[in-house]
């Protein structure tokens, strides 16, 4: 198989419509399972007693938020050195669920500090730097509203993402390099993680649920900015008009 | 099983508003978007047969 054949956009199109019930569905699956785990499985904290479950959400939300934003910024890369067309686009149907897993993350973590730490919110470097996240995806998402020609609009968008790149590690970083009242991490890559086995199996198995929902709705998305892009071709002029 | 009866599953030991809120509000997002998603898809399709048979005049 040859992979540059999907860098077509009519191939992609067909590849994306046949990808896309198999990401849904899976996403289903593993959401069914992970709230399964969520309430059933997972036993109650000794400490936060049923709050905790909120981590379910939170951590999964708060992964995929910079997880996307690298992705967009990685695709942005690809499209500004090799000008490739369907590069921007996937960094475009990838925005408005990077932006909404971004607030998730942040609601759910207000939702969390409340009874835990007795506010909604504090002005801490890692929640500064996530609500900073947001609003990068917001404003990107504007910046494409208000550039007309696409083309124009891409590269705008592209280097806007590629500066604000820098505060994903910041993010990260944020409760080691500052003194936060936010925990630092659970799960490290090197070490073991410091959490029960069901609780890290639960965030694990939703995380897995956001990921497979995220591609399932970015290439949904990503199909209708190719036929938009493409609408004079051929191949687009035919599906068009037996949609 | 964690839970005694369904009031205690829904009470969440106390926490129900925050856990209810934070569950209830990314089920609420996911949906959203879901159906934001499905209407521009086809909106976009209607605007895409508008501009052919405009351009075919």
């Amino acid at each position: 198989m040859n992979l540059y054949h999907y860098a077509a956009p009519a191939a992609f199109y067909g590849l994306a419509g046949r990808l896309i019930p198999w990401f849904a569905w899976g996403a289903a699956l593993f959401a069914a399972a992970g709230l399964y785990i969520s309430f059933f499985v997972a036993p109650t904290d000794f400490q936060q007693g049923e709050a905790y479950r909120i981590i379910f959400i939170h951590v999964p939300a708060a992964w995929m938020s910079m997880f996307i934003y690298m992705v967009m910024a990685f695709w942005c890369a690809i499209g500004l050195a090799f000008n490739t067309r369907l590069s921007f686009l996937m960094a475009r149907a990838l925005a408005p669920t990077g932006a909404l897993f971004c607030f998730l993350a942040l609601w759910t973590g207000a939702l969390w500090g409340k009874p835990m730490w007795g506010a909604w919110w504090v002005w801490d470097a890692r929640l500064t730097s996530e609500l900073i996240l947001l609003f990068l995806y917001v404003g990107i998402m504007a910046l494409w509203a208000a550039i007309d020609d696409p083309k124009r609009g891409d590269r705008a968008g592209a280097l806007l993402i590629l500066v604000g790149a820098i505060n994903v590690p910041i993010i990260y970083f944020s409760v080691k390099w500052w003194n936060t009242l936010h925990q630092g991490s659970s799960i490290n890559l090197m070490q073991a993680p410091s959490m029960a086995a069901t609780m890290l199996i639960g965030m694990l198995v939703m995380a897995i649920a956001a990921w497979l929902y995220t591609i399932a709705v970015a290439l949904v998305r990503a199909r209708g900015l190719v036929l938009a892009r493409e609408r004079h071709t051929e191949w687009v002029q035919k599906i068009i008009k037996e949609a | 099983m964690v839970w005694q009866s369904a009031a205690d599953f829904w009470a969440m030991g106390g926490y129900g508003l925050y856990v209810w809120g934070s569950f209830g509000a990314t089920a609420l997002g996911v949906a959203l978007e879901v159906w934001l998603l499905g209407r521009g898809q086809r909106a976009g399709i209607k605007q895409l047969q508008r501009m052919q048979r405009w351009e075919a005049e």
